[in-house]
C-alpha cells in the first residue's frame, strides 16, 4: 500500500447513519414527555369532569401551587405557616445529624467487626434482630428516653439509618480479597498500615453503597417521623392534610421525591467515584 | 520406555551449603474437617497430603522453574516458600534461617496480579518500596519507583490505575512491584497464565531480558514448557498428587542471553522437551485416569 492512496471512505462503517429521532435516549425523552403530558391531561379532565373524590385538585391548580412555594421558599409566618425551603431545610439539617452521628458509629464498628469472625458472630444476633424493626417503633422510646421532639427524629434518623452501612461495612471488610491481603503479607505490612492501605479501600465500595442506602431510608424515615414532631417536611404534610389542601401535600411529595432523587444520585456518583472499575 | 534424563537428578537434591533456598523434607498437610459438629452433619473429611518429601536446593542466581499437572501442590509448595502457608513437615531454609512467615526478601508475582486497583501504577510501587523501606527519603524511593517502571517498560501509564491497563501492562506492574523491595528470591505462580499467547510471548522476553539484568533468584511455576526452556537454568518436574513428590530436576544448559529462536537450534532443546512432555503427559494421563475411576 503506498501512502499516495486516498482512504477507501466509504469502506468505513459509519458510526451512526440513523436519523436523530432514532437514538435511544432520544427516544426515551419522548417516551417520557408523551406519557407525562396524558397524565396531566388525564388528571386535568378527571379532576374537571369530577371522575376522582371530591376536592381533588386539578393539574394546573397543582403547577401554579408548586410554582408558588418553590418561588416563595422561604417566608416564616410561625411554625403551621412556613415556607416549604425552610421546612426542607430542617428536614435535611436533622437528617444530616442524625445520618452522620450513624455513620461515625457504624463504619469504625462495621470494620473492627469484619475484620473478626468472632466479633461478627458475637454481634450478628443483635444485628439481625434490630435491622427489621420498623423505625417508627423507636418513637415512643425515644420521646421517653430523651423527652424531646427535636433529639427523637435525630434518635430514629440514627437508629434506623446505621444498619445497612454496618452490615455493608462489615460483609466489606470481611470480604476483602485475600489476595491483597497476600501483597500486604508478603511485603510484611504491619496490622495497621494494612488496615488503612489496603483493607478500607478494598472495602470502600461496599461502604459507601451501605451509606447510600442508609441515606435513603433516613430519607424515608424523616417524614413519617416528623408527622408525629412538630416542623419539617413531615410535618408540613400533617398540617397540609389538616388544611384539606390536596394541592399542598402534592407539591411537598414531588419536593420529597426530589431531593431524595438528588441525595441518591450524589452517592450514585461517589460510589463509581470509588470503584476504580471494581463491580462494573 | 521413557527417554533417558538428560542431566537429571534424583528426587532427593542432596544438601548444599551454598544454596540460597534448601527446601527439606518438606510437606504439606491439608487438615480435614473433625469434630463433634462436623461428625453429626456429616461433614468429616479425611486430611489431605499436598506434597510430601520435597527437596530441593537452590543456588543463588538461578532461575528455577516448577512444572507439574493441575492440582499436584505447585502453589502450594510455593505459598510456603513466600511464608503464606504454614509448613507442616520438614523445613525450608533461607540463607540458613528457617522461614517462619511472609517477609520482604521474597518478592511474589501473582497469577492474576493482585494490583490493588485504587492505587495508581505508581502507588502500587511506592505502597510496596515505602512499607518495606519506611526510612528511605522521598527522593530516593522516587528515583527507585521511576527506575523499576523503565525497566518493565511502563513509562507513561505511571499515573493510570489497573483497570485501565491490558493484561500484560498489569502484570508489568506485578513484577515491578515485586522487584521495587530488592527482594533476594522472586516467586512467580503461573504469572502468565492469565495472558493471551503474544503477550505472553512479549512479557517471557521481557523477564528473559530483566534476569539477565538483575540477575535474581527466580522460582516460577508455569504450565507452559516453551517457557521453562526460554527462561530457566534447572526445571523441576512434579508428580501428581496427592502426595506430590519431585519427579527428576532437568538442568538447562542454554547459553545466555537467549532468545527463542536460538534455543531451538541448541542439539538438546528437543531431547529436553521431549523429556518433559513425556513427564507432564504420563502424570496428567494417570490424573485423568484416577479421576475416571472414582
Ligand atoms: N486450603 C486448602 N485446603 C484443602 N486442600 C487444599 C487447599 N489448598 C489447596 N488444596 C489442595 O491441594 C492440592 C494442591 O493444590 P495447589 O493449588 O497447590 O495445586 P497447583 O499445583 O498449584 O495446581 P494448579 O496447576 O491448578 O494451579 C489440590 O488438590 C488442592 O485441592
Ligand atoms: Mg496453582
Amino acid at each position: 500500500m503506498t501512502l499516495s492512496q486516498p482512504t477507501p471512505v466509504d469502506l468505513i462503517p459509519s458510526v451512526s447513519k440513523d436519523p436523530w429521532w432514532q437514538n435511544e435516549n432520544i427516544k426515551a425523552a419522548g417516551l417520557f414527555a408523551l406519557s407525562l403530558g396524558l397524565f396531566l391531561l388525564f388528571w386535568e379532565i378527571g379532576a374537571r369532569a369530577g371522575w376522582f373524590v371530591k376536592g381533588v385538585p386539578t393539574a394546573t391548580e397543582t403547577i401554579k401551587e408548586l410554582w408558588w412555594w418553590v418561588t416563595n421558599p422561604f417566608y416564616n409566618n410561625g411554625p403551621n405557616d412556613l415556607g416549604i425551603g425552610w421546612n426542607l431545610l430542617i428536614s435535611l439539617r436533622r437528617v444530616a445529624i442524625g445520618y452522620i452521628l450513624a455513620s461515625l458509629v457504624a463504619v469504625p464498628v462495621g470494620i473492627l467487626i469484619g475484620m473478626s469472625p468472632v466479633a461478627y458472630k458475637a454481634f450478628n444476633p443483635y444485628v439481625q434482630l434490630l435491622k427489621p424493626v420498623s423505625p417508627l417503633a423507636w418513637l415512643p422510646l425515644g420521646l421517653y428516653l430523651l423527652r424531646d421532639s427535636e433529639k427523637t427524629g435525630i434518635f430514629i434518623i440514627f437508629i434506623s439509618s446505621i444498619w445497612p452501612t454496618l452490615i455493608n461495612t462489615t460483609f466489606g471488610v470481611a470480604n476483602v480479597n485475600q489476595d491483597y491481603l497476600d501483597v500486604a503479607n508478603t511485603l510484611g505490612s504491619s496490622r495497621l498500615r494494612t488496615i488503612w492501605k489496603v483493607i478500607i479501600p478494598a472495602a470502600l465500595p461496599n461502604i459507601v453503597s451501605g451509606l447510600r442506602i442508609s441515606m435513603g431510608i433516613a430519607w424515608l424515615v424523616i417524614v413519617a417521623a416528623e408527622m408525629l414532631l412538630g416542623t419539617g417536611l413531615g410535618y408540613f404534610i400533617w398540617n397540609e392534610w389538616n388544611n384539606l389542601s390536596i394541592a399542598n401535600i402534592l407539591v411537598a411529595i414531588f419536593i420529597i421525591g426530589l431531593v431524595g432523587l438528588l441525595l441518591d444520585n450524589l452517592f450514585a456518583a461517589l460510589e463509581k467515584f470509588v470503584a476504580f472499575g471494581r463491580n462494573s | 520406555m521413557r527417554t533417558a534424563p538428560v542431566n537429571s537428578y534424583l528426587s532427593a537434591d542432596a544438601p548444599s551449603d551454598t544454596a540460597q533456598l534448601s527446601i527439606r523434607n518438606v510437606s504439606k498437610v491439608f487438615p480435614g474437617k473433625r469434630g463433634l459438629i462436623n461428625k453429626i452433619s456429616g461433614k468429616t473429611s479425611r486430611d489431605f497430603v499436598a506434597t510430601q518429601d520435597i527437596n530441593l536446593e537452590i543456588e543463588p542466581n538461578t532461575f528455577v522453574s516448577i512444572i507439574g499437572p493441575s492440582g499436584c501442590g505447585k502453589s502450594t509448595l510455593l505459598n510456603m516458600i513466600a511464608g503464606l502457608s504454614s509448613i507442616s513437615g520438614g523445613e525450608i531454609l533461607l540463607n540458613g534461617q528457617p522461614i517462619t512467615g511472609p517477609g520482604p526478601d521474597r518478592g511474589m508475582v501473582f497469577q492474576n496480579y493482585a494490583l490493588m486497583p485504587w492505587m495508581t501504577v505508581e502507588e502500587n510501587l511506592r505502597f510496596a518500596i515505602e512499607t518495606v523501606q519506611p526510612k528511605l527519603s522521598v527522593k530516593q524511593r522516587d528515583r527507585i519507583i521511576k527506575e523499576h517502571i523503565q525497566l518493565v517498560g511502563l513509562v507513561g501509564a505511571e499515573k493510570k490505575h489497573p483497570h485501565e491497563l491490558s493484561g500484560g501492562m498489569r502484570q508489568r506492574v506485578g513484577i515491578a512491584r515485586a522487584l521495587v523491595i530488592d527482594p533476594q528470591i522472586l516467586l512467580m505462580d503461573e504469572p502468565f497464565g492469565a495472558l493471551d499467547a503474544l503477550t505472553r510471548g512479549f512479557l517471557q522476553d521481557e523477564v528473559e531480558r530483566i534476569w539477565e539484568q538483575k540477575r535474581k533468584t527466580v522460582i516460577m511455576i508455569t504450565h507452559s514448557i516453551e517457557e521453562a526452556l526460554l527462561l530457566s537454568d534447572r526445571i523441576v518436574m512434579m508428580t501428581r498428587g496427592p502426595a506430590a513428590r519431585i519427579d527428576e530436576i532437568l538442568e538447562v544448559p542454554f547459553p545466555r542471553p537467549r532468545n527463542r529462536e536460538t534455543i531451538e537450534q541448541h542439539p538438546l532443546y528437543h531431547e529436553l522437551k521431549a523429556e518433559m512432555e513425556s513427564h507432564l503427559y504420563r502424570e496428567t494421563r494417570a490424573v485423568e485416569e484416577a479421576r475416571i475411576r472414582k
